[in-house]
């Protein structure tokens, strides 16, 4: 009995905890108590095992635990995204090596089910961790960033999947413990091949989904050593990776067989090409800015990964701060999909204390914008081009923006004016009431700044 | 035992979805960072392989055990660093006005 009633009351813990991280302000105690409760299973299996037996295996823990402190202690922010990579990566393959090391010592006594968990576990965990080990390079910069297709490439999943399921099935039948390095093999190459083919602006599905795997692993390989904790626990993970990857492709009206294969349709239409959408009054240029600035009562932020790039989000913070002692409305608009995984904006702005009150998800923000006065854009694109409600057959169509040109005027802070990732020209550039202000947001957001306190000091 | 197992695996799927569904999108990098952890849950079934396997693969079995501790605690250290920075107001601004929405 209690080798139910504490795996519950467990499970109860780490699902608490996942309540309290609804709200900011609960979700620290919310993290610690799942750090708890994840020392209580450990130490609850050290006691079902036999903990003077297996003296030894604390060694491992506390090596474990000491690097995990060391790498979660250096990371630096600007990195998160290629730390979750990773950490989900060794994750999964410590879900493969359970799931493995199982085959390998068992007896031939043990049910299909087993054989089908274990090589289930053993695939999902050596997938997770080759296709996190490419995303987490691709992130850090160490391999090229975009999509890499080779030839064939979508011949070559097809058959590397299928060559996988013939060795899981193989392994079932057969039950030759050796079949698991194949499978394994196999797998490895699979999430190879898939990660390499994910662009810069696809992570955060991949991320999300990878995140899902690890846990999904998990859940299988409890299955096959039969620990109620391990499959409970394993499963929760996978469902919320699922949820976030399905909020992912949402938010970028992509399909997730389109985002996995790499699939980008050829910009063939430029926009709206012919009926140069010309609205709103004529602005002239950057000199206007400041001025602008000053007579605008509310103003809109709306950040883009070019806002990482630059590492500006602490002069961004300074340009919100100038402009809320001048007594303006200041808030943000933040995009699903802005970054590299969910919630990337929100890190990076929570990172130089920003007030995360004032950061808005797309539906509440969007309605607001006609009420702008001002909306600045710092290295965003896509996610505020209006052709993704006009510009039909291109990849972003559909897909839901910040409607920033609904408001009275834009400011556009981004490296330059070329298209997003996707590929589709910004039409946003072409409306009247837009000023680009292009160059390095490091160099261009404290220069507005600077201007705009230069103009509201100076003549009053 | 194994039917237990799966009965207890569905509840928590539907347990999971209900609560995890619920956290807004402000925190989802912390959610994924802090369900990155919970993934080296994974921790406990290399125990068990350690615990059961003759010496000539413990070392198989330690090599997932120091994985799956990395997984877990750089998981909760990197989720405790990023959510000490979510702050409200951390400097009072003077003049501001936050009031009229």
């Amino acid at each position: 009995m209690i080798n139910l009633v504490i795996p519950v009351f467990l499970t109860a813990g780490f699902l608490i905890s996942i309540r309290l991280m609804q709200s900011p302000r609960t979700a620290l105690w919310g993290n610690r108590l799942g750090a708890l409760s994840m020392a209580l299973a450990i130490l609850f299996a050290f006691q079902q095992l036999g903990v003077t037996e297996n003296l030894q295996a604390f060694i491992y823990i506390v090596l474990g635990a000491g690097v995990g402190i060391f790498l979660g202690q250096q990371v630096r922010m600007i990195q998160m995204p290629q730390t979750v990579a990773l950490f989900n990566g060794l994750g999964g393959g410590a879900s493969a090596l359970v799931a493995g090391t199982a085959v390998a010592i068992s007896t031939g006594a043990e049910p299909w089910v087993f054989w089908l968990t274990a090589a289930l576990a053993l695939g999902i965990g050596t997938l997770t961790l080759s296709g996190s080990v490419v995303a987490a390079l691709k992130l850090q910069g160490l391999i090229s960033q975009k999509s890499v297709v080779v030839k064939a490439h979508g011949l070559i999943l097809v058959l590397l999947l299928l060559a996988g399921v013939v060795s899981i099935i193989s392994l079932i039948i057969i039950q030759e413990f050796r079949y698991q390095f194949i499978i394994a093999g196999l797998f490895a190459l699979y999430g190879v091949f898939v990660a390499v083919r994910i662009g810069g602006a696809d992570m955060p599905v991949v991320i999300s989904l990878l995140n899902s795997f690890s846990g999904i692993a998990a859940a299988v390989s409890g299955l096959a050593v039969n620990n109620i904790l391990l499959a409970g626990v394993g499963s929760l993970v996978g469902v919320a990776g699922l949820i976030l990857t399905r909020l992912m492709c949402k938010a970028m009206n992509r399909s997730l067989y389109a985002v996995l294969s790499g699939f980008v349709v050829p910009s063939t239409s430029r926009g709206t090409d012919e009926t140069e959408t010309v609205k709103g009054e004529m602005l002239s240029q950057e000199e206007q800015i400041p001025y602008l600035l000053k007579k605008a009562k509310k103003v809109v932020i709306v950040p883009g990964y070019g806002m990482a790039v630059a590492q500006a989000q602490q002069h961004v913070k300074d340009l919100q701060q100038a402009l809320e002692k001048a007594g303006k409305v200041v808030k943000f608009g933040i995009h699903p999909v802005a970054g590299r995984m969910p919630g990337h904006m929100n890190i990076l702005l929570a990172e130089v204390g920003v007030d995360y009150e004032k950061l808005y998800g797309i539906d509440v923000i969007n309605p607001e914008f006609p009420e702008a006065d001002v909306v600045i854009v710092v290295g965003a694109s896509d996610i505020v081009n209006p052709a993704a409600t006009t510009a039909e057959g291109t990849p972003i169509y559909g897909m839901p923006i910040l409607k920033v040109s609904e408001a009275k005027a834009i400011i556009v802070c981004n490296l330059d004016d070329k298209p997003g990732y996707s590929g589709v020209e910004n039409t946003l550039y072409n409306e009247n009431h837009v000023i680009a202000f292009l160059g390095d947001a490091a160099d261009t957001i404290p220069k507005l700044t600077a201007d705009f306190l230069k103009i509201s000091n100076g003549i009053d | 035992m194994l039917p237990t197992v799966v009965i207890f695996l569905l509840v928590c799927i539907i347990l999971g979805y209900r609560v995890i569904s619920a956290v807004p999108p402000l925190l989802h990098t912390p959610l994924m960072s802090g369900m990155n952890a919970l993934s080296g849950i994974t921790v406990l079934g290399s125990l068990v392989i350690y615990a059961t396997s003759p010496p000539g693969v413990k070392g198989f079995a330690a090599a997932a055990l120091v994985l799956a501790m990395i997984n877990v605690v750089g998981g909760f250290w990197v989720t405790e660093r990023m959510l000490r920075m979510f702050k409200q107001d951390r400097q009072e601004v003077e003049g501001a006005d936050y009031i009229n929405d």
